[in-house]
């Protein structure tokens, strides 16, 4: 066992972990956090997609011992003080998800991409979200998404909408 | 699925993770962004008792210039480096290389020198720094070496890193000036290349001066594509010169046979993205 | 309780169906709120792994679980030969007629494996992890027997996948329009055609697809109460647990089957598992709460794929290219064994291959074969896409071979829109359509001249990009299926659907309905239905599903039936409470039953403004202080609707593709779909099945194919191999909608689940067709990758130079 102590979605949280445990292992396991999922066990999918210190990452492909230390945002820890954050909105706006296993990946991954560059062209859009498989929508209304909170956002907060 | 159990290292320093290596032999994995090596540990395919894990070596990561040539820590993201300006000045290859690999998560963790020790055929970092004749710094227990891209790469998924080895840095000489284009083809956007060309070239005026040519997935390691270079030196930068160049990319290749397509199609494909890829790196229009 | 209008009464709600209201569902799902089976914990609970084959056919010679049973925390390890008496068996529900062969089916193999990834051992510890390490402990001897892969070297038996069985032909079903009475036949069509008119006939290939919904099977079984409650990833609740009853002998009243929250099908969820089985089983063994979640790999190998078929066909036309008779030769590789649909999925086909057309001799024939690989069910559409692309592939040739634009040929074929009610060659009645309305709309949407334009001037210039216009003009039958129907076709079920409406004392409204979500909206949709039907406002009706106990009656969600069965079963139960509430209504009114008349949520004196709402009524009914004599204090009614036909949905989809000659790759440069689904009661929620739907067509046109070798092993048996687009892969599209009601169901809806993957398919290989046919290419394999393109063209080239 090895002792991590990370803070998620806001919280200080400290665990004796084993070594082979998954981030998003630890995340659902040990957190409750079930918000992230995990959809392959070769990284193509994406939909256990997290932010560790500020950065997208594949919580299926990073074990919890690696985040010690670290931030970590779930798609739980999005919202703040009970308000959507414009991306998560503009997928209910946007019918940008319909089984919704992929829309917690995707949603942190739309945000990621939206941080680095809040205007973004649909090529851009397309290409910024490569990592993140989705069945139920075809991606049109996805993209939809994206584009519509960056217009919000650049209406509502011109600095940007990253979490 | 979960990886089978293993103990776990995470070293500060060089020499304390070479000597956990030293230690534990070929019953440890070193550990970098583990964006390949997560996925074997899963899938079961790999179970090594110790994991030794360089991310908390802070001497492994960033890019600084070193007169002339960079190096860029192993332990650096392909995030990083995708955004190090000295990297866009210095080794255009490189980035463009780099903004094809994988996706941004994989590169907000993957590592340079990791996915290069990996040795994957298909990786798209092998033909860039091939290409660039980069040199690879290792460290062992007795001490620290440089090899030469051209002989870091042995066979599919082997380098010449000893088992108490750790690749620590990459040097890249500079290219300032040169243009450059890394032309990966795909049939869908995650998955390795079927194959992929990286070019860089040096112009004087209309006639292309120097060609580097690199060949990601042609045999089982990265490929230097010689022939096509030495065509290229004094040709102008025109479709038809560098058709006639790029005829010769496949020369002395074995390339692999998969599910995408077999070694013919991939050696067609080589002479056909060969050109295209040098007449981008030289500005011309790719078709 | 006094029953006068309020001041100042509202407008009248504004119509429901047809709005584009944004889902309910989405709250919970966007904010990670969400109930997935494996998320589910309970006290005590144990994991499961399971121990596969690695080989495609063999006999199990011996299995050693002593060292798993003595790893750490390992509960429970059983074999099949253990367990073969209590395990039950996975259903064939569709078996066709009892003439069909078919392997007994158990969860787990006993002393034969048919294919590999098949269970051979269970593992019970106290953490998947654990499970997973003991697994690895499990030592199985196999004694590996020849296996067939290939579907015509099984057809021709010279290896038998279950040798027991004498034969790999599963059953042979015929529809033969001569024989049935409703049409001519087919080899005189062929004949008469050779001498006078244009015979085209072609051989083409339905690759193997996997689902590959993106949450993967899970099932948690609590065996700690009165009844076994279990949950699982499936569209199937009601079925499984009428199946789990009937196959382990544990009375279906102890059974409590429950779909939470279920990311996605396709058909792929239209199963009863061998997991689901053997989780039931261990929790049944060991008294304690056990889950089961397979990994993608696990996934990709054993949960059952789709499509897989050859298909010869003959289709004979006059010189002018009216069709006068299609003969259709299916072989169907069904896999190690039939599931649970799996016998009838070609079979659907049968009705699909004469699709919108107008011909007199027809003659299906399917071949249903057995091999050693993961067995083949349902995937969206099935049995559906196979056919319209079959068709449309040859309308397409039909057109070439005669040099005419391929949307001419199909017009000079289809049933015009003055002639619905007809009856087709296949003996099926389509109730409405406009095949001209949609076909006119698409390509003015598409630009189809201006595009047509661009293709001759790059065939001209010689331009290494080519161009190519595809064309579908496909229909497809949706709502499986009336009961009588299916019965005819020896189904194992009904095909009704049921919907109850509960109406609370506060004036909310519970919908229960029969049908099972996993991703389509029902919650949103159902609402908006129910707030019409009852005058009620949207948000005040929530729509519960999925679980037996609250949801009594159902047969679930596939085949596009949930809205045109189960929303009919949803206007009949609500009309019902409306007609339950006249009688109290009439009551707090003073007036006569006979004069009410219900709008708007009210029910109102006719003439006057004398009104009570239902919520009124409903909460009268409750307190139940003064009813008229003998009337139920209770408004609640349910409905059971069996369909009387299926319901056609048409469309015409227009895609145009480039082709790199140099490298064969394809790009998509637009897609263009116009569908007639009928009615609509959600456009968003429609936008987004077509999309969805699209893009599956799409991705088995250009990317998806799940291949073995030759020994059977499953070759792209990760996301890494099997390939699934992205959003980077993938375009945006243009949608529209024509509109011709259904006019046999209340709201005139046809469905739309399915027509975005039944329509895509052939459209893009037609498009890239068409882009390199004048090289010489007449067709290329699906999925058309780039080296299958560049070959076509290399081998068109080589032969025009012979």
């Amino acid at each position: 066992m090895t002792r991590i102590s990370l803070t998620v979605d806001g919280h200080q949280v400290a665990d004796d972990v084993e070594p082979r445990m998954l981030l998003v292992q630890y995340l659902r396991e040990r957190l409750g956090k079930t918000g992230t999922v995990v959809g392959c066990d070769t990284s193509n999918c994406g939909a256990c997609t997290v932010h560790l210190n500020g950065s997208s990452v594949k919580s299926c492909n990073v074990l919890a011992v690696q985040a010690d230390g670290g931030e970590v945002t779930t798609i739980e820890g999005l919202a703040k003080d009970g308000e959507l954050h414009p991306v998560q909105e503009a997928f209910r706006e946007c019918h940008g998800l319909q089984c919704g296993y992929c829309t917690p990946g995707m949603i942190m991954q739309a945000v990621d991409l939206l941080k680095e560059n809040p205007h973004p062209s649909e090529e851009a859009i397309r290409a910024g979200l490569e990592g993140n498989l989705c069945r139920c929508t075809g991606y049109h209304n996805i993209v939809r998404a994206v584009q519509h909170a960056a217009e919000q956002t650049s209406h509502q907060h011109p600095e940007g909408v990253g979490a | 699925m979960n990886p089978a159990p293993f103990e776990y290292l995470a070293p500060t320093t060089v020499d304390e993770a070479v000597a956990a290596l030293v230690e534990h032999g070929d019953e440890a994995k070193i550990l970098a962004g583990g964006q390949s090596l997560l996925p074997v540990l899963r899938m079961r395919l790999n179970a090594p008792e110790w994991v030794i894990d360089l991310g908390r070596i802070e001497t492994l990561r960033g890019v600084r210039d070193a007169g002339d040539h960079l190096v860029i820590g192993a332990m650096t993201t392909h995030d990083q480096v995708l955004h190090d300006p000295l990297v866009h000045e210095h080794a255009l290859l490189v980035t463009k290389a780099v903004t094809q690999l994988a996706d941004a998560q994989v590169r907000h963790r993957g590592t340079f020198g990791g996915a290069l020790a990996h040795a994957d055929p298909g990786g798209d970092l092998g033909a860039p720094t091939l290409a660039l004749d980069a040199t690879f710094v290792i460290t062992g227990p007795s001490g620290t070496r440089s090899v030469p891209a051209a002989e870091f790469f042995v066979d599919l998924f082997e380098t010449a890193i000893g088992e108490d080895e750790i690749l620590t840095e990459v040097q890249v000489p500079k290219y300032d000036g040169w243009g450059a284009h890394y032309e990966k083809f795909v049939r869908v956007s995650h998955q390795w290349p079927i194959i992929a060309v990286a070019a860089t070239v040096r112009l004087d005026g209309d006639t292309i001066a120097e060609a580097r040519v690199g060949l990601t997935n042609m045999g089982s390691t990265p490929v230097r594509a010689t022939a096509v270079e030495e065509a290229l030196a004094g040709q102008p930068a025109t479709p038809d010169a560098v058709q006639q160049a790029a005829a010769h990319a496949a020369d002395g290749t074995s390339p692999p046979t998969d599910l995408n397509g077999d070694a013919e199609y991939r050696r067609h494909l080589a002479t056909v993205l060969t050109r295209r890829a040098v007449l981008a790196a030289a500005g011309r229009n790719g078709t | 309780m006094t029953a006068t209008q309020e001041p100042g009464l509202k407008e009248a709600p504004t119509q429901e169906i047809g709005r584009d209201r944004r889902r309910k569902e989405d709250q919970r799902l966007i904010t990670g709120r969400t109930r997935w089976t494996d998320n589910i914990v309970l006290p005590g609970m144990l994991h499961i792994a399971m121990v596969r084959s690695p080989f495609a056919h063999a006999r199990i010679t011996g299995v050693d679980t002593e060292a798993a049973k003595a790893a750490p925390n390992v509960v429970d390890v059983f074999t099949g030969s253990e367990v073969a008496d209590v395990q039950g068996v996975i259903a064939n529900a569709w078996p066709l007629s009892a003439e069909q062969k078919a392997p007994d089916h158990p969860p787990m193999a006993v002393d034969r494996v048919a294919f590999a990834g098949e269970i051979v051992a269970v593992v019970v510890a106290r953490s998947a992890a654990e499970a997973q390490d003991a697994a690895e402990l499990i030592d199985v001897e196999y004694d590996e027997l020849p296996a067939v892969i290939d579907l015509k070297r099984a057809a021709a038996d010279d290896v038998l996948a279950h040798p027991d069985l004498g034969t790999n032909i599963s059953s042979v079903w015929t529809l033969d329009s001569a024989e049935g009475g409703t049409g001519g036949n087919v080899d005189e069509a062929i004949a008469e055609a050779r001498e006078n008119g244009i015979v085209i006939e072609r051989e083409y290939r339905q690759q193997r697809l996997i689902p590959a919904f993106m949450e993967p099977r899970s099932t948690v079984v609590d065996p700690t109460g009165e009844q076994y409650v279990v949950w699982s990833a499936t569209q199937i609740p009601h079925i499984a647990r009428f199946l789990l009853a009937a196959t382990t002998g544990t009375p279906e009243s102890k059974i409590r089957y429950i779909a939470p929250d279920v990311g996605g099908g396709f058909g792929g969820k239209l199963q009863t598992t061998p997991e689901e089985w053997l989780t039931f089983l261990a929790a049944k063994r060991t008294g304690k709460p056990v889950k089961y979640t397979e990994s993608r790999s696990e996934s990709l190998m054993s949960g059952h794929h789709g499509r897989d078929q050859w298909q010869r066909l003959t289709l004979a036309a006059t010189k002018e290219g009216r069709v006068t008779g299609l003969k259709v030769d299916l072989l169907a590789d069904m896999g190690a064994y039939i599931g649970i649909v799996g016998g009838g999925v070609p079979v659907l086909g049968a009705w699909m291959f004469n699709s919108i057309y107008k011909w007199d001799a027809y003659r299906f024939t399917t071949t249903q074969v057995l091999t050693n690989k993961t067995w083949v069910d349902a995937y969206r559409g099935a049995g559906r896409p196979e056919a319209t692309y079959g068709i449309e592939r040859l309308m397409t040739e039909l057109a070439a071979e005669l040099g005419k634009d391929p949307l001419e040929v199909r017009e000079m074929n289809w049933i015009k829109h003055d002639e619905f009610p007809f009856t087709t060659v296949a003996g099926m009645t389509y109730d409405s359509g406009d095949y001209e309305a949609a076909t006119a709309r698409s390509k003015e949407l598409f630009g189809y001249d201006e595009l047509r334009a661009e293709q001759q001037r790059r065939r001209d210039a010689g331009d290494p990009v080519q161009l190519g216009i595809g064309v579908s003009t496909y229909t497809e039958m949706c709502g499986l299926a009336p009961s009588r129907v299916l019965g005819q076709l020896n189904y194992g079920a009904g095909g009704w659907e049921h919907a109850e409406i509960r109406m609370l004392p506060t004036g909310k409204v519970e919908v229960i309905t029969g049908t099972s979500p996993h991703g389509q909206g029902h919650e949103t949709a159902w609402s908006q239905i129910v707030a019409d039907r009852l005058g009620v406002p949207f948000e005040d009706v929530e729509v519960l599903h999925g679980d037996t106990q609250i949801s009594v009656r159902g047969l679930d969600t596939y085949g596009s039936r949930s809205l045109v069965i189960g929303g009919e079963a949803l206007v009949r139960a609500a009309d019902k409470v409306v007609e339950r509430a006249k009688p109290l209504a009439a009551h707090m009114l003073e007036a006569s039953p006979d004069d009410l008349e219900f709008a708007g949520g009210r029910l109102q004196v006719r003439g006057t403004d004398q009104g009570v709402t239902i919520q009124e009524v409903a909460t009268a009914a409750w307190t139940a202080h003064d009813l008229p004599d003998g009337l139920e204090p209770n408004l609640d009614a349910s409905a059971t609707y069996d369909p009387v036909n299926f319901s056609f949905p048409h469309g015409t989809h227009l895609c145009a593709m480039e082709v790199d000659t140099e490298t064969g790759r394809v790009r998509m440069r637009k897609y263009v779909a116009v569908d007639d689904i009928g009615n609509i009661v959600n456009p968003l929620i429609v936008s987004g099945q077509v999309h969805g739907g699209l893009v599956q067509g799409i991705s088995q046109a250009l990317w998806e194919e799940a291949v073995h070798d030759e020994g059977g092993t499953l070759v792209s048996g990760t996301l890494v191999d099997y390939l699934l687009p992205t959003a980077a892969d993938t375009i945006s599209f243009e949608t529209d909608h024509t509109t011709s009601p259904s006019t046999t169901n209340t709201l005139g809806t046809k469905g739309v689940g399915e027509a975005g993957t039944i329509a895509s398919t052939p459209a893009v290989v037609n498009a890239i067709v068409d882009a390199v046919r004048h090289l010489g290419v007449t067709d290329i394999r699906m999925p058309c990758s780039p080296e299958r393109v560049w070959r076509a063209i290399q081998q068109a080239q080589k032969g025009a130079g012979q």
